[in-house]
């Protein structure tokens, strides 16, 4: 398997998001600087965390512009699995690739922690390592997760089965306490319709050995290794 | 030309002798630039003239560390041909008139310095000192100041591992910003400052140059009055999307051999870099001024020369090299200008507009700093107070909670869950520890890293305060298993013209001394930030310690945290009793008296020796220092962090409230396994080590027999409750 992770100035867990596929993959993915026009020949396309752009206009706005972003996109209608980390998902969701969009966080403070979070709809290729409803631990760290779209395409996110993760307690209780950043329906992360375009605000990367706290995100990425093949 | 009066010299901070001097150097009476020039060299904050006498006291030297106090940060060996680099500094003055910018630019500044020598930076830590909690402004003062070191070490995607943060009505009007970076660097990679090559390049990189932050270096050498607050255009705005980029250009440059020397524009701008690099290197520059990026129209040489703008560098280039280190920095879309050379006149020439705007000999500029003696008095060492002289409480129980729940003991989750502190993927002890402890990528190894320092002991007895905050952050780094090899220090001080802050600085300096030599741990990096007073009333002497230690092996790591039902908690040290100056007697009786606890230096040495090598040797399952709160606190804390209780029985001839609160050195709690309780009595025996049975992990309370029993959970309530609260009143914001 080839991965291709996209590097923006100011992107900040490419390396992390390096490590832990390198981890899974047993090789390192590729890492392409965003001045390229083109991608290599690649099975997965990730997007790391950061402040690209140092966020300036808005998160994951001027990277959204990057002419790598064309190819990705264009990639990503092709049937490319994409994985969109934090940053990442804003990118995403600014490009138009994953519909909402990601606000100030609800309490108005950047928060790290790690958070409970639910497997909420089956996607073999992304978390069919871990059984529906069932709760992983992630980290999450950002100050503009607070995920938004307006009631239609919500309902219709909630209808099609695009929500991938939700914020829930330890014993998997979907309650505001849960919810880090204010996220409407305790959303962490979706999929586009398609289902080969998955944006989360949690960092899986970051919890991938028992030194680091926890080994949930190293089987995330061990089944999509194996998944992609 | 404007004239240079007396009151232009006063309004520079320079005194009638300092002037004379000036004269006397120059020959002819300088113009403005230039005095402008000889008034930022000369403050305190760039020449250390009321320190430098004492600072040259410490010990700076071990077989492990590479380069000590005097370049942009210290570097030390951690084997493999690694080396680790840093140091930290203080942002007080500028914190206080603008929390957001003044805690976000002097996180930049700090990593600043650490990248300038080759380093990636792979930890900051930060110690901070608030004014009291009712006190109006405190709530707003915390809110930016947190924010601004998250917003900009989060976007620079560096960990903000920990930290220290008291209240104190002593910094009602003086906060303190102290800031810490750690770099990783390759042993035989490493940058200095020393420029060299006449007619070397010297370069100009980062962002462009504009009015902000003129007279910082002069600011944070004052006292501040009612009209403080009116100083707000001398505090710079930081931008970490440029200095992530200059970070990554000077990294990417750094592994080419390009670079002859590169020194940070920090407090006094290209002023003191030039002046800097030229004095190291034993040269002379010439800058033509009108080739400096600028963010504004019509700067005067003067404006140029002093400006503190931000995410700045000054590098002296190898000869031809400039068309590759060009290519590099426009990749990263940062300004790039050949600004000057190198030449061997030994003097600094700046030129504008066809203009020579200054003429300054580099050497006799330098070397001429002033350096005082000022006069001190000695602090007189109160009493010792013995836990008998203290009335019993009625409730142990509800003392402890109390504690908890105060404002020094209370968490400080609500500061670091905003700060990115796992970003890197290295962090293997998260903020709430004795030590923060980051992995060196790659290898086995990991750093420990921790800020401390207690000031009340510090104004109580100067001596013994300065030894126990370097005898904590070695007890930290200790009770992780790490092995300490050196510290950082931050000089927080009132005014040096009065003889008893004179006379407090002095004695920390010598309390410092002694613990550094005793525990082997000298002294690489540091600053000094004095005049921290407002209205002539100085802060608590605050002499902030950040120590660096080793993990050979970080599979080896142990943490406070109480870990499994039936091992055995132990303590190691003696309990003295003696409570002056502890929370206990500031919280529960309102009274800050009496003596520190005694610092017994050769203790706390075989102690901590012991303590690290039953971790070693595996025998420990968590280990923590006493300090704050003492035993009691100590055991709360445990239990909080492991959420399992213990059943404790002290047998003491003490009083149990002394046994408890009282804030003895050199102690250390362990828990071991049952069957490896013997083996490390064995170890303590053989080396004369008091080593006391207390008690066993189990159960939901921490119950200590005839004192008290309180579930963990509602000691973790109490633990956690105190700063939100604090930062939900109304102007917190």
């Amino acid at each position: 398997m080839k991965a291709a992770v996209i590097v923006f100035p100011g992107s900040n867990c490419d390396r992390d998001l390096k490590v832990a596929l390198a981890q899974s993959m047993g090789r390192e993915p590729e890492m392409v600087w965003h001045g390229n026009s083109e991608l290599p020949d690649t099975d997965l396309i990730a997007i790391p965390g950061g402040f690209s752009y140092g966020d300036y206009l808005r998160s994951g706005a001027m990277a959204a512009n990057s002419p790598i972003m064309r190819e990705v996109v264009k990639r990503a209608e092709g049937g490319t699995p994409v994985l969109a980390i934090c940053n990442g998902f804003q990118v995403a969701t600014e490009t138009g690739m994953l519909p909402g969009a990601l606000l100030r966080n609800a309490g108005q403070k950047f928060v790290c922690r790690d958070v409970d979070l639910q497997i909420a709809a089956q996607n073999e290729r992304f978390v069919g390592g871990f059984e529906q409803g069932e709760v992983v631990r992630f980290p999450v760290a950002h100050h503009d997760g607070n995920f938004y779209a307006d009631e239609d395409k919500l309902n219709e996110l909630e209808s099609e089965g695009q929500i991938a993760f939700r914020y829930v307690t330890p014993e998997g209780e979907q309650t505001a306490e849960a919810n880090p950043n204010g996220s409407l329906n305790n959303i962490a992360g979706i999929y586009n319709k398609a289902g080969n375009v998955l944006g989360l605000m949690p960092h899986p990367e970051r919890l991938i050995s028992k030194e680091l706290g926890g080994t949930d995100g190293k089987r995330f990425f061990d089944h999509l290794v194996n998944s992609i093949g | 030309m404007t004239e240079i009066t007396k009151d232009i010299v006063a309004e520079h901070g320079l005194t009638e002798g300092e002037y004379d001097e000036v004269l006397k150097i120059l020959g002819r009476t300088p113009n403005l630039t230039e005095l402008g020039i000889f008034s930022v060299m000369w403050s305190e904050h760039c020449s250390y003239k009321s320190s430098k006498k004492w600072l040259k006291t410490l010990p700076t030297e071990a077989p492990w560390v590479i380069c000590g106090p005097g370049e942009n940060a210290g570097v030390i060996d951690i084997g493999d041909g690694q080396a680790a680099i840093f140091k930290m500094e203080s942002h007080n003055h500028p914190s206080f008139i603008e929390p957001y910018q003044g805690a976000a630019t002097g996180v930049g500044g700090i990593m600043r310095d650490v990248f300038t020598m080759g380093a990636r930076p792979i930890a900051n830590m930060n110690a901070l000192r608030f004014g009291r909690p009712d006190h109006p402004k405190t709530g707003h003062l915390v809110s930016g100041v947190v924010a601004g070191i998250a917003g900009y070490g989060n976007c620079m995607g560096v960990p903000t591992v920990g930290g220290e943060t008291n209240f104190h009505p002593s910094y009602d009007g003086n906060i303190l910003v102290n800031a810490m970076t750690v770099g990783l660097a390759e042993t035989d990679n490493i940058f200095y400052s020393a420029a060299a090559g006449v007619g070397n390049p010297v370069v100009y990189v980062g962002s462009k140059t504009g009015r902000d932050g003129i007279h910082g270096a002069t600011m944070a050498s004052a006292e501040f009055d009612d009209d403080s607050e009116e100083k707000r255009p001398t505090v710079q705005v930081g931008d970490p999307f440029t200095e992530k980029l200059l970070l990554e250009a000077c990294l990417e440059l750094m592994a080419t051999d390009a670079i002859v020397a590169i020194q940070d524009m920090g407090a006094a701008g290209l002023t003191s870099s030039s002046f800097e690099m030229a004095d190291k290197g034993g040269v002379g520059i010439e800058l033509n001024l009108d080739l400096v990026p600028m963010r504004e129209e019509g700067m005067t040489p003067y404006e140029i020369m002093l400006s503190e703008s931000q995410e700045r560098m000054l590098m002296v280039l190898k000869p031809d090299r400039e068309e590759e280190a060009r290519r590099i920095f426009e990749k990263w879309e940062l300004d790039f200008s050949v600004i000057g050379k190198v030449t061997d006149t030994g003097r600094m020439i700046l030129t504008m507009n066809g203009e020579v705007a200054a003429d300054l000999p580099v050497a006799p500029l330098a070397d001429a700093a002033p350096e005082y003696d000022r006069p001190w008095t000695k602090t007189e060492p109160p009493a010792v107070i013995r836990g008998e002289d203290v009335t019993a409480p009625n409730d142990l129980g509800e003392v402890l909670l109390k504690l908890m729940g105060s404002s020094e003991i209370a968490s400080r989750r609500w500061i670091w869950e905003q700060y990115d502190h796992m970003v890197m993927g290295d962090t293997i002890q998260r903020p709430g520890g004795d030590a923060a402890v980051v992995r060196v990528h790659g290898t086995k190894k990991a750093l420990a890293i921790t800020t401390d320092c207690t000031p009340r002991y510090c104004y109580a007895d100067p001596e013994t305060g300065g030894a126990q905050a370097v005898a904590e952050a070695w007890r930290n780094i200790t009770a992780t298993g790490g092995q300490p090899l050196a510290i950082t220090d931050c000089m927080n001080f009132g005014n040096p013209q009065r003889p008893e802050i004179m006379g407090q600085f002095v004695g920390c300096i010598d309390g410092m001394r002694a613990a550094c030599t005793a525990l082997d741990f000298p002294v690489i990096s540091g600053n000094v930030s004095l005049y921290n007073e407002t209205n002539g009333t100085g802060i608590y002497p605050t002499p902030a310690i950040g120590g660096v230690g080793l993990l050979a092996d970080y599979a080896k790591m142990t943490t406070l945290a109480f870990k499994e039902a039936e091992d055995v908690v132990v303590l190691i040290g003696e309990l003295t009793g003696e409570m002056g100056q502890s929370l206990y007697l500031s919280e529960i009786e309102g009274r800050e008296e009496g003596a520190p606890p005694a610092v017994d230096l050769e203790k706390e040495r075989k102690h901590g020796d012991y303590v690290r090598e039953m971790i070693e040797k595996g025998l420990v399952t968590a280990a923590h220092d006493i300090s704050d709160g003492g035993l009691g606190v100590a055991l709360a804390e445990m239990a909080i962090a492991g959420n399992i209780g213990a059943e404790i029985t002290l047998e003491t001839s003490l009083p149990l409230h002394a046994a408890l609160f009282a804030e003895d050195q050199a102690c250390y709690v362990l828990t071991v396994k049952p069957d490896d309780v013997e083996m490390l009595r064995g170890f303590a025996l053989a080396e004369d080590i008091p080593l006391h049975i207390i008690g066993t992990i189990g159960h939901t309370d921490l119950k200590i027999d005839g004192a008290l029993t309180i579930s963990v959970s509602r000691l973790k309530e109490v633990h956690a409750k105190w700063l939100p609260a604090l930062m939900s009143r109304p102007g917190s914001e």
